[in-house]
């Protein structure tokens, strides 16, 4: 139980929480301050008496010396020592993870005319486990399907030779997936199907079909795997499936060309737009891509001589795309591939989306003008006026986040709509004039008063608040 | 050792032994010298179980992790191979095989498979043509391993995705043989409840297993009373949310893993006195966190807001008790104080630590970006506006926020709203795609196929009835004296707990109507237990509970399970297991595709 006691109670700010705060942040501070010295005013004394015993021993980075990891490194390392190798280990480009076309995998021949395991010595239980009355007949041969099963998943000798008929092999198949132990089912699965009936005898299995599918995930066989799904009209997955290989594929023009394939793949109608999109943007990239490269080489425009790419634009996300094109091809007309208009119609982009990236990205090359472009719209009149489709305190952050200056980042604070949040904004970045209109239009004489302490003796700011505070035409409401 | 496993309830420590008698039985097999060849994965779960010094003394020489190519040398007779019954480690194996025979021809080789053997995989070894080269294959069961005193994990990272995703129930398996071992240590667990497919089928496996051992009975008395198996997928949103106990943190923000977390070391350079602070470790600082720790067992559980207290009231209890030494007069005083030295330096340096743990979890906790998160969180499940378009999360994918964080999120209003909107789950997709890249098409794939994140189907919500039957959520909830498990996340209660608490008292039938409204079948069973075992009970002794997580579990449900059994009338003691220690971010992870593309 965690009562403490109603002093240490009161000590320590009972009151209600809040999302998550410490109630009180000074004192959570001097808490852990206080363990803090209390630990360290220890600790002088303790340092005299290092070399006691029983303290467990610990290597630095914290594992007990002679726990399993830190042994297998030092051991290990020991051996490298004799052994020594190159600095850095060679990567072997042939070593193939998993061997992927494994053309002797033959499917009906993997467990036929075989005792599939040898029985390797009695099993070990370390509190002997009461044995099931199966295994005291051991040397009968004759097992039921059953009793076959039961013995694979004790890793016990079997024979499924003897299960010829198809009855009989989908009786064994049948009990296999009753006993949920994939392993065996999967092996039960791989022995019984052949392809006249694997298909149709396996949708009303869907478990072994599962395991199946699975094994054949693994195994990386997708020639099978697709088969199989399209014999069983799982089409979606199938689509995915497929889809998902484009990811092993690292030249970019394969990449595309195999995207290009995957179009015509039954996806269901929204994730068919993305994958088009997805083609669509690659494709792109790769143009962008070989143009940007010739002309940075060639060292006549400007924007990248001043701003080298620092990756190429292959394979990255769409909005990161749209950013580049802000930042190397914003004035561009919407008829080539790299517009940032262009881009947006294309592909659909939120005006969120777009204003925002655009933002950031124009902010960062400190293209004032371009910002402030972004947000003016012109009335029927003629007046133009700020307009934008996030919050002006979102703007500013994004602004601040690329370190605009004062000037730029005042003139989006005085156009944040709330009160409360314009000021706590403008204080954080010193815009005073703000702070000052906004306390004038609230007519809130306390609020100036105490301001006009923060700003500096005989500033312009001090002078423009005490011509507010001397001003009788203003009625101040406190 | 591991003396903390043998002061709960139950005594852990029996399973803990009963798995190294069979390492050791495996290990004396392999008669001589042996080298053991690591599948990385398995170092982890093997070193809660056994130390060096124990394979050892079983004259285990060298230790390797599996790695493609030639096997390094070593001067011993036998090679053992740990790993994981995986095709591709064969494929390795297989490498490591044949490299080594036209070099040294005497050395003999084994492999062991954690924790079962697999015939694809000798299949696999026997097509490279190397299972004749294997002395002994054998498996070693390692289903259930003791993390601490009240607490078991298979350690089983993908048994969510392979449950829910891939409909492989190997995993089900073999958590039923990991409850028949468990049996068989502890005796026949009279009572089975369950809610849930997996918790069903794990149920079915259990019973038709023990129908097989049948007249062979058990003659263990029974330690635990009641087994409750609840599937994950029942209570999708617990683990979504960001778990405010002190452990839930550290893991949130560093990740524990077996037990053991790496932190910045910064914080954690130690300077003596009159030394230059000379080279700064760059090395993550490594602990092991568990409850042999006495303070991290008092602390690990609370609030986080509550850690700071009983952190600055152990300080003084430390100092003090260092203070003392003042009063040593006598020489039998002193050897009395000196004494009790190593005690006291040991509790001093766990406080350093935990004092440098939370200084580092309150930079984030106390963070604008923490904040706001969490607000956005609590919004949905107190149900505020969750059929909209969220302008949080919103900003966060334009801010590209890591995607972990956006898929939780977005994955949490949609557990709350019972599905999105189809407008507005596909502004999300889009938004998603467009900003973190077109292949996590396969992800978002995953997440609806594991029903956390999906197009609403029909108009009713049912959330809104789930919360309010079950009280998950409480405007009052106290952090520093908790009356309620809601404090575990100020404020939300998780659903697992209250469907474990109401099962205690005032029992499931209260609730059938919400019980219809979640997932899965629910169900009792009976397992008769010979005449002579059914306990006695005395009067006010506590029953035992085995709450078993099926697809993973938070540390923020562990302590309110441990909250549960240390509140004085709930009659009830909680031993916890589960497939996998589980945070929203691993388990977000486990169902990526390709996770490793994305950076966060």
């Amino acid at each position: 139980m965690m009562k403490s006691k109603p002093d240490e109670e009161d000590y320590w700010n009972s009151s209600k929480f809040k999302a998550f705060t410490f109630d009180d942040e000074d004192d959570e501070f001097s808490r852990l301050k206080e363990s803090k010295q209390a630990v360290n005013s220890i600790r002088r004394l303790v340092e005299e008496d290092d070399d006691e015993d029983d303290v467990e021993k610990v290597s630095w980075s914290g594992e007990p010396v002679g726990s399993i990891s830190w042994s297998v490194r030092e051991t290990a390392a020991s051996n490298q020592r004799t052994d020594r190798e190159p600095a850095f280990p060679k990567i072997n480009a042939d070593t193939p993870t998993v061997s992927r076309s494994h053309s002797g995998y033959s499917l009906s021949s993997l467990f036929k005319g075989e005792t599939a395991l040898s029985d390797s010595s009695v099993r070990l239980y370390a509190p002997e486990l009461r044995k099931p009355k199966s295994e005291y007949k051991d040397y009968v041969s004759d097992w039921s399907p059953e009793e076959t099963v039961h013995r694979m998943q004790q890793g016990k000798a079997v024979s499924l030779e003897k299960f010829r008929s198809l009855q009989d092999k989908l009786l064994l198949l049948d009990f296999s997936i009753s006993a949920h132990d994939g392993n065996v089912i999967t092996a039960v699965t791989l022995f019984t199907i052949t392809f006249t009936v694997l298909f149709r005898e396996l949708e009303s299995r869907q478990t072994a079909l599962r395991h199946f599918i699975h094994y054949l995930t693994e195994t990386r066989d997708q020639r099978l795997l697709l088969e199989l799904l399209r014999a069983l009209g799982r089409t979606e997955d199938i689509a995915l499936l497929q889809y998902k290989e484009h990811l092993s594929i690292a030249d970019e023009n394969k990449r595309r060309d195999f995207l290009k394939s995957c179009l015509s793949l039954p996806f269901s109608p929204e994730d068919s737009a993305h994958v088009q999109d997805h083609y669509t943007l690659l494709e792109r990239q790769i143009i962008i891509e070989a143009t940007d490269r010739q002309a940075e080489r060639g060292g006549k425009v400007e924007i990248f001589q001043k701003f080298p790419r620092r990756a190429s634009i292959l394979n990255m996300p769409l909005i990161t795309t749209l950013y580049y094109c802000c930042f190397y091809h914003y004035t561009e007309s919407e008829g080539t591939y790299s517009s940032p208009l262009n881009v947006r119609q294309t592909f659909r982009i939120s005006e969120k989306q777009f204003f925002v990236t655009a933002l950031a990205a124009r902010a960062k090359l400190k293209a004032w003008v371009d910002v402030d472009a972004l947000f003016t719209s012109r009335n029927w009149l003629g007046f133009t006026r700020k307009k934008s489709p996030l919050g002006f305190h979102r703007v500013v952050d994004i602004l601040q986040k690329n370190s605009a200056p004062t000037q730029v980042l005042q003139e989006y604070v005085g156009l944040v709509d709330d009160a409360e949040l314009r000021i706590s904004l403008a204080q954080k970045h010193k815009c005073h004039d703000i702070i000052i209109n906004t306390y004038r239009d609230l007519k809130d004489r306390q609020q100036l008063l105490g301001y006009r302490g923060k700003v500096e003796r005989g500033s312009v700011e001090e002078r423009k608040i005490n011509e507010l505070l001397d001003n009788p035409q203003i009625r101040w409401k406190n | 050792m591991a003396a903390h496993l043998s002061y709960g309830r139950v005594n852990l420590n029996i399973l803990r032994e009963a798995a190294r008698k069979e390492l050791r039985e495996f290990l004396d097999k392999c008669s001589g010298s042996k080298a053991i060849v690591w599948d990385e994965y398995l170092t982890g779960p093997f070193g809660l179980i056994a130390q060096y010094s124990l394979l050892k003394e079983h004259e285990v020489e060298k230790m390797f992790t599996l790695k493609s190519g030639r096997l390094p040398s070593a001067d011993v007779k036998n090679i053992i191979f740990f790993v994981r019954p995986r095709l591709e480690l064969m494929d390795i194996i297989a490498e490591n095989v044949f490299s080594e025979d036209k070099l040294h021809s005497s050395r003999e080789f084994h492999i062991l498979f954690v924790p079962r053997r697999s015939m694809l995989c000798e299949q696999r070894l026997k097509e490279q043509g190397v299972l004749g080269s294997f002395i002994n294959i054998d498996e070693y069961i390692l289903d259930l391993i003791p993390y601490d005193g009240d607490l078991l994990s298979m350690e089983y990272e993908s048994a969510f995705r392979e449950c829910y995703l891939e409909n492989d129930q190997t995993s089900l398996y073999h958590t039923a043989k990991g409850l028949m071992t468990l049996q068989a240590l502890y005796g026949t667990i009279p009572q089975i409840y369950g809610k849930g497919e997996c918790a069903r089928h794990v149920a079915n496996m259990m019973l038709r297993m023990k129908r097989e051992f049948a007249g062979s009975q058990n003659q263990i008395l029974p330690v635990f009373d009641t087994l409750l198996l609840l599937d994950r997928n029942v209570d999708l949103l617990t683990p979504l949310a960001t778990q405010l106990t002190y452990e839930g943190l550290i893991d949130e923000i560093y990740g524990i893993n077996n037990g053991y977390v790496k932190l910045p070391p910064e914080k954690f350079a130690q300077k003596k006195q009159g030394e230059a602070s000379k080279d700064l470790p760059t090395e993550p600082k490594k602990l092991q966190l568990n409850s042999a720790e006495e303070l991290y067992a008092e602390i690990r559980d609370k609030n986080f807001n509550a850690v700071g207290a009983a952190l600055s009231k152990k300080a003084k209890i430390i100092s003090a008790a260092f203070e003392e030494r003042h009063n040593a007069k006598t020489v039998g005083e002193i050897k009395q104080f000196v004494s009790q030295l190593p005690h006291m330096q040991a509790a001093r340096s766990s406080l350093a630590n935990h004092t440098s743990i939370a200084e580092l979890i309150k930079d984030i906790t106390t963070s604008e970006a923490f904040f706001d998160n969490l607000t956005v969180e609590q919004e949905f499940m107190t149900g505020v506006d969750t059929d909209k378009v969220n302008t949080y999360i919103e900003d966060c994918i334009a801010q590209k926020d890591p995607l972990i964080k956006i898929l939780r999120l977005v994955c949490m209003q949609s557990v709350c709203n019972n599905g999105l909107k189809q407008k507005v789950f596909d502004y999300y997709k889009r938004e998603i795609l467009q900003t973190y890249g077109y292949e996590h098409i396969l992800t978002l794939n995953n997440l609806e196929k594991g029903g956390l994140l999906k197009p609403q189907t029909s108009s009713r919500n049912n959330y809104p009835t789930i919360r309010k039957t079950l009280k998950l959520w409480m405007e009052d909830a106290n952090e520093q004296n908790p009356n309620d498990i809601s404090y575990v996340y100020s404020g939300y209660a998780p659903l697992s707990i209250r469907l474990t608490q109401v099962l205690a008292r005032p029992g499931w039938r209260s609730i059938e109507e919400v019980l219809k409204m979640l997932p899965g079948p629910h169900f009792e069973e009976r397992q008769q237990l010979p005449a002579g075992l059914h306990k006695k009970r005395q009067q006010g002794e506590n029953r035992t509970t085995l709450v078993f997580f099926l697809g993973g579990v938070t540390y923020a449900e562990i302590a309110a399970l441990r909250f549960l059994s240390q509140m004085e009338d709930s009659g009830m003691e909680y031993i916890i297991a589960t497939t996998k220690l589980i945070n929203g971010t691993t388990w977000i992870k486990s169902l990526m595709d390709r996770p490793e593309c994305q950076t966060p």
